[in-house]
């Protein structure tokens, strides 16, 4: 085989060795994979309404309940081998967020406990709850300043 | 307390609820096969669309037609802290606006953190096959 000169022989070279990842396949995974943890999260949701509970509640109850799940799945192994197969069905669900915590503090592990699983637990869901938190306070501020009229747009 | 088991597995809400959080996770890995995007950008993508659609009041119409399929996704997380500041700014005004969100996400926070760290305990340090 020639040398590899240049960075674009070499790109070349990489785009033609590299499998093409099936786009098709891996959003058919995400679509069911993902329609399933919510229709899970459904029937958890259906049962706390049957139970008494108000929406807010019975939706607080869905997450915490899938987030423990996951939390624990992901400290046993388990989750990431899911994670492989459904890409963004098991990212973007509100599992993907529990498993973005756990991950990291399971690698980090070794550092100890407060700058390790403690620090490490936010390098991905810290960004996450900046970036929610933040747009949620302009949110609610422009509410406040649009507060004669309603904000709602539709 | 007896429960309506027909009403837990109704099944027009699950296929909607399916259908539609289906359809959020494919927009998700058309974005990750199509762009460099790395996960925790999607993340926060998918979030904040969220909290600025919930402003909007538009992801409410989602919201109604799919419930958990709407609520579940991390779109959800981000309508749902915004819900949470309006609804902080009409009880509160302004500092409602800074306790609103996170008091409307705080179960699904509070339990990451707590699992999260559980988890960790529990878990075996492997090594990361490179």
């Amino acid at each position: 085989m020639d040398p590899l000169e240049s960075k674009e022989t070499y790109k070349q070279y990489v785009d033609k060795k590299s499998p093409n990842s099936p786009i098709l396949k891996n959003c058919f995974n995400a679509f069911w994979v993902g329609g399933l943890i919510c229709s899970i999260g459904q029937i958890i949701f259906n049962i706390c309404k049957e139970r008494g509970f108000d929406t807010q509640m019975s939706g607080t109850i869905v997450s915490i309940i899938l987030i423990g799940i996951v939390a624990f799945l992901t400290g046993l192994n388990l989750f990431n081998k899911i994670g492989k197969f459904a890409g963004a069905g098991s990212l973007i669900p509100i599992t993907g967020f529990a498993n973005s915590i756990v991950s990291p503090a399971m690698e980090y592990k070794s550092e100890g406990h407060v700058m390790g699983i403690g620090g490490k637990m936010f390098t991905v869901a810290g960004p996450v709850l900046v970036f929610g938190i933040s747009t949620s306070i302009v949110v609610g501020i422009l509410y406040l300043i649009f507060n004669a009229q309603s904000i709602t747009l539709v | 307390m007896d429960i309506d088991w027909s009403n837990v597995f109704e099944w027009t809400t699950l296929l909607k609820c399916f259908v539609t959080s289906g359809l959020i996770c494919v927009i998700g890995q058309i974005l990750i096969d199509k762009t460099k995007l790395t996960p925790a950008k999607i993340l926060v993508i998918f979030v904040t669309t969220g909290a600025i659609l919930g402003g909007l009041g538009i992801y409410q119409y989602l919201v109604d037609f799919a419930g958990s399929g709407a609520t579940v996704p991390l779109t959800g997380f981000g309508y749902n802290l915004a819900k949470g500041a309006i609804e902080g700014v009409q009880q509160y005004g302004l500092v409602g606006a800074f306790t609103g969100g996170v008091k409307a996400a705080a179960g699904g926070i509070a339990a990451a953190v707590f699992f999260g760290y559980l988890a960790a305990l529990i878990s075996k340090p492997k090594m990361k096959k490179q």
